[in-house]
């Protein structure tokens, strides 16, 4: 049964309870008091932040304009993002490189200092434990942001594995940024805007580059990164330095960089095509299945080394029995958990996301079918509510990506 | 990927109040928030500015056909906005006589004009006895505010 008007989000919600009921209980009905909050909390309410309970965090679903808006003018303008439920996380050591390559599928040891990538972290079966960004800041200091929903879990892994690490005499050690805020600054007028406070030259910091460099007075770490397909930047900012970064960053835009919240931030990753954990990768989706092959570092492809390295190896080689793919489709926007038939009415796979794209203003999904019925152009049904709407397979991302890159 | 997790599954707007809803004298309410207005036997349905209001943007309905049987309290449709999706109740039982087909091209009427142009369906009714047990408009605002004041 789904909601009645009122229970916003419940499709989503009822997804999980499936997945995790005993989770669901503890968190959904966690008090407002028991959420977390981050620095910005008091500054997002004043700017008309509607607040909801998010992975134990309170966080801005949206602010004063609707998530269509938002949308849109983090493509056209600029949006800046409080992603502080975050964990940013050090690693560091001279063992710290072939420490973090036991535990995921990048060639860390070959990224240049400065640089990093995205990268999964994966079970003994080949599973993803969590995506992540990390970035070789030195050859014994990695930096790398996990997932709010994901730190408890990913944190004890990482833990788990380093004991045993050390215990054989390997050299790394963490630190968690809990003294740091994360704000992500994305769209056009990110570059521009955020020039005007740092004295560095940000046309030489190319996408998936990394610096510590000072920003608006305070010493921050910067990432030429992002969720939404646009050129920006993550800068993960000492927390009592927070709040007036923000306030620089609106300030220096006059208005056309506005706070945008997560409604905007998972409308915008979707059109680009970005997986969200959770929902388009799970503990049994390989990288593979996942289509973040590319993400497996050729060295890495050669020599294993990972967890669940026999099994993606494996897939690689024989090809996965199903793909993560794009589809535009007609009717209502397919939800997590649509049935994706072939045209005979055959069952080929679920839907894993799905909405209206704001900027593109049609239907848009991710979901898996089985290898063979992943090209581009494949006809396929999707059913929303027991009906069959009509459904493409469509090359991601849905709307072009604007990473800045050399030229 | 850098966003969150299964929590996003959690996206449920916890309703903060915004007030200013508009809310019509001579419409009847329902307590999932559809509005009907009675003319003789003949119900017009919809839902409420206030709903719509915490909705945010429609981007689809979906109709019932007409001639289908609608059951005070059942659902007979649904509303999807960007982020949601969501069940409309019939305020009262009775067979679908007219859809408002303006919604298969402009679904966004539900937002800009819930109460005129954003109306979903027309019913015969069975049983206006069934009217006693929605809500008027006093009640209506009141109950909203409650429900707010809860999340």
């Amino acid at each position: 049964m789904r909601g009645s008007l009122w229970q916003l989000g419940q499709s989503l919600t009822r997804r999980l309870a499936q997945a995790d009921k005993k989770a669901v209980a503890r968190r959904y009905f966690a008090s407002e008091a028991d959420l977390k909050k981050t620095v910005l909390y008091d500054f997002h309410v004043a700017k008309g932040g509607k607040m909801v309970p998010f992975a134990g965090w309170s966080m801005p679903i949206q602010y004063k304009d609707s998530i269509m808006d938002s949308t849109v003018n983090c493509r056209q303008n600029g949006g800046l993002f409080d992603v502080s439920h975050m964990c940013g996380l050090s690693l560091k050591g001279k063992d710290c490189i072939p420490f973090l390559e036991k535990l995921v599928i990048a060639d860390v040891a070959g990224l240049a200092p400065g640089t990093g990538t995205l990268t999964v972290f994966t079970n003994e079966k080949g599973g993803a434990i969590d995506d992540s960004v990390i970035t070789k800041v030195k050859d014994d200091h990695i930096y790398l942001v996990v997932n709010a929903g994901c730190r408890d879990k990913d944190l004890a892994h990482i833990e788990e594995h380093m004991k045993a690490f050390k215990a054989k005499g390997g050299d790394v050690l963490w630190h968690i940024h809990d003294e740091r805020s994360l704000l992500a600054l994305q769209g056009p007028l990110a570059a521009p805007v955020l020039q005007h406070l740092t004295k560095d030259d940000l046309s030489k910091i190319y996408f998936g580059e990394f610096r510590i460099l000072n920003i608006n007075g305070a010493t921050c770490f910067l990432t030429r990164t992002g969720y939404t397909g646009e050129d920006g930047f993550e800068i993960s900012v000492p927390s009592e330095n927070a709040v007036d970064l923000a306030k620089a960053i609106l300030e220096k835009s006059e208005g056309k960089v506005r706070l945008t919240g997560l409604g905007a931030r998972d409308s915008l990753r979707l059109e680009a095509g970005l997986c969200l954990y959770g929902n388009d990768m799970e503990q049994h989706t390989s990288p593979v299945e996942a289509g973040l092959t590319w993400a497996i570092g050729k060295r890495r492809r050669a020599e294993g080394g990972f967890l669940g390295a026999e099994v993606i190896l494996k897939q690689l080689e024989e090809g996965p029995s199903i793909r993560r793919v794009g589809f535009i489709s007609t009717g209502p926007p397919p939800r997590s958990h649509s049935e994706i038939q072939d045209e005979k009415g055959s069952n080929i796979g679920e839907i894993t996301s799905g909405g209206f794209s704001p900027c593109l203003k049609k239907n848009i999904a991710m979901g898996y079918v089985k290898s063979g019925l992943h090209k581009a152009g494949t006809k396929a049904k999707i059913l929303v509510r027991g009906k069959a709407y009509d459904g493409v397979v469509t090359k991601m991302p849905f709307v072009p990506t604007k990473y800045y890159k050399p030229a | 990927m850098l966003w969150a997790s299964r929590a996003a599954s959690y996206l449920r707007i916890s309703a903060f109040h915004r007030g200013f809803s508009t809310v019509l004298k001579d419409l009847k309410y329902a307590d999932s928030h559809e509005w009907v207005k009675v003319n003789g036997n003949s119900a017009t349905i919809g839902i409420t500015d206030h709903a719509q209001d915490h909705l945010g943007d429609v981007v689809y309905v979906e109709l019932p056909e007409v001639g289908a049987a609608v059951k005070q309290g059942d659902s007979f449709g649904a509303v999807e906005s960007v982020k949601a999706t969501s069940d409309v109740n019939s305020p009262v039982s009775g067979k679908v006589v007219e859809v408002n087909e303006e919604l298969n091209n402009s679904p966004a009427l539900v937002n800009s004009s819930p109460y005129e142009n954003g109306w979903i369906i027309k019913v015969e009714m069975n049983d206006a006895g069934e009217l006693k047990k929605l809500m008027d408009s006093d009640q209506y605002s009141k109950f909203c505010e409650e429900e707010d004041s809860k999340h």
